[in-house]
């Protein structure tokens, strides 16, 4: 079975916001109709998005470090807002794992963004139906496109290439190999959701020298501290030339 | 959370018609076992199923303020074998036929005599048909209610069997003290006594399970923490940013806005106007049937349950707010 998922590499991500711009382009402009905004170019902007860049401070100064954390839906395998949808709008396709909202079904009662832990759906104040990040599902299968082109727009503009995109349940995918090489985790796994989506956490490169490495015994540099004995023959006594 | 007034007024409003109609359900199959004196006026079943209609009638009004596509509710009945809002979508409707036929068939005259014995114990069509399967519906009805809530696991202060008991007391409390105040207005002193026993009886019920449940929350441990949001292992994280300046659906449906102390004082005034003061009086209007005294034991005890709704989703918890803590 396939699961479609993104790995999000939380070491590389420099928190542009150009994966969120880029989703909202493409998905509002696509076939289901606007994601709508208010006031956006005036006080109070806001609006529905599928995704969204926070940054968070780890530590206390001096010792802080930044993180920029991308969150969109996460394409749970255990998906909690799908069986408690009462109309069926709310679904979860068996072909590809990707969690989905029927727009014509959708009542707006809101019950699945209660159910959703990680507030990954927005209802959207104007067409009065929930919605949420659809992994670009009319642009993953799109023929008319160039190959490398049938990705989500998030994965493409990101100028990093924090985003990869691809099957989870294929051992060999990129992601699945980014996910075991790289310590993928998913996020709180304290509710069962097991979350297709995984993060790559921030790795540093150290380097580790031993004492034996910055003083090596046999360094010539230390040849030049040594003084030879007074009383015993030079070369110039011990040879004939 | 933040309370969304419809759905207050909507488990407020289903739960009195529920109760009320319990109640009356309970006074007839009593009268028939000559538990209680029969009633003198037959309309008097009739009349209450219709107020229990009344306020049914009246959360299905509000619940539709809360959906953004109430013409498309009907496909809400579909997915029954996992939602639990599904499942009330047809407890409801089914429910408020079964207590429109009970009505009917007072009110029209349209009973009879189902069975009989020597010393006078009967049984009615009306309470054997559609008057049992209305309670049974009633029953599931406060069961999809409260497991709405309960069943979001996350939704810690929520997922306790305590919702779906609380739920269903807090109903058929409000329900028995409507009932009273109905008997005393419609001037049945026979019966409004055995109402307004229970109604006290109920609402003390109610008092421990609803403490208790208070009790629970003060105490809870969350399970979600900043570490396992964004799954950095590190006692201090603060949030910079959210991503966006102007708020979201997310900064709007999870946070009630409101100050600590206010929803403390919220949940003072909630626990004085459900318990002690309609239980004052109620327990003054047992001995005179005082129809007026009846009546403010139901509006102060009504108004009290929407401030306690307000409370019970103020006080939830989501874990998504911790995504949400600075612009």
């Amino acid at each position: 079975m396939t699961q479609l998922a993104l790995v999000i590499d939380l070491n590389v991500c420099v928190g542009c916001h150009a994966c969120v711009t880029s989703c909202k382009e493409w998905n509002t402009s696509g076939p289901a109709g606007a994601m709508s905004d208010d006031n956006p170019y005036d006080k109070d902007p806001t609006g529905t998005f599928f995704n969204r860049v926070q940054t968070y401070e780890i530590g206390t100064f001096p010792k802080t470090e930044t993180l920029h954390f991308p969150k969109s839906c996460l394409h749970c395998e255990d998906a909690p807002c799908v069986p408690v949808c009462p109309t069926g709008a709310s679904y979860k396709r068996e072909a590809d794992g990707i969690v989905l909202v029927d727009y014509d079904k959708c009542i707006g009662c809101k019950y699945c963004s209660w159910a959703c832990p990680y507030g990954a759906r927005e209802f959207d104040e104007h067409q009065k139906v929930m919605k949420k990040c659809t992994l670009c599902v009319d642009r993953i299968y799109d023929e008319s496109l160039p190959e490398n082109e049938r990705k989500p727009a998030c994965v493409l503009s990101c100028p990093t290439s924090a985003r990869l995109f691809g099957d989870v349940h294929d051992s060999e995918s990129e992601v699945s190999v980014a996910i075991r090489e790289n310590a993928g985790y998913q996020l709180m796994p304290e509710w069962g959701t097991n979350p297709s989506n995984h993060y790559l956490p921030r790795r540093k490169t150290k380097l580790h020298y031993h004492e034996d490495e910055l003083q090596r015994a046999d360094n010539p540099l230390n040849k030049e501290h040594s003084v030879a004995p007074v009383d015993a023959p030079t070369l110039d006594d011990s040879t004939s030339w | 959370m933040h309370p969304a007034f419809s759905v207050v007024f909507l488990t407020t409003l289903i739960g009195t018609g529920q109760g009320l109609f319990l109640a009356l359900f309970s006074a007839q199959a009593y009268t028939e076992l000559n538990l209680l004196p029969s009633m003198s006026d037959t309309n008097f079943f009739g009349m209450g199923s219709a107020i229990a209609l009344a306020f049914l009638v009246s959360g299905l009004i509000a619940s539709v303020f809360h959906l953004g596509h109430p013409e498309r509710a009907w496909r809400a009945a579909s997915q029954w074998r996992t939602s639990w809002l599904s499942r009330e979508v047809i407890a409801l409707p089914f429910m408020m036929a079964m207590i429109f036929v009970y009505g009917v068939m007072h009110l029209f005259g349209l009973d009879g005599v189902i069975y009989s014995d020597a010393s006078g114990n009967h049984f009615s069509y009306s309470l054997i048909v559609a008057g049992s399967l209305a309670m049974i519906a009633s029953f599931i009805l406060f069961i999809c209610t409260g497991m709405i809530y309960t069943c979001i696991k996350f939704l810690q202060e929520w997922a306790t069997p305590l919702t779906v008991i609380n739920y269903a007391l807090f109903g058929t409390a409000s329900g028995f003290t409507a009932a009273a105040a109905f008997s005393a207005f419609y001037n049945a002193p026979e019966i409004t006594k055995f109402f307004t026993v229970w109604a006290i009886i109920l609402t003390v019920v109610v008092l421990f399970t609803r403490a208790a449940t208070l009790y629970r929350n003060s105490r809870i441990k969350h399970k979600s923490s900043m570490k396992t949001a964004i799954g950095v292992r590190h006692n201090k994280i603060e949030q910079k940013a959210m991503g966006m300046q102007g708020g979201s659906y997310n900064t709007r449906e999870y946070f009630h806005g409101k100050t600590a102390t206010f929803l403390k004082s919220v949940k003072y005034i909630f626990l004085v106007l459900v318990f002690p003061v309609p239980v004052l009086f109620l327990v003054s209007g047992l001995g005179s049937a005082d129809a007026g005294l009846l009546i403010t034991a139901f509006v102060v005890q009504f108004a009290g349950l929407i401030v306690e709704r307000w409370f019970f989703f103020a006080q939830a918890n989501h874990p998504q707010n911790l995504y949400y803590q600075t612009v």
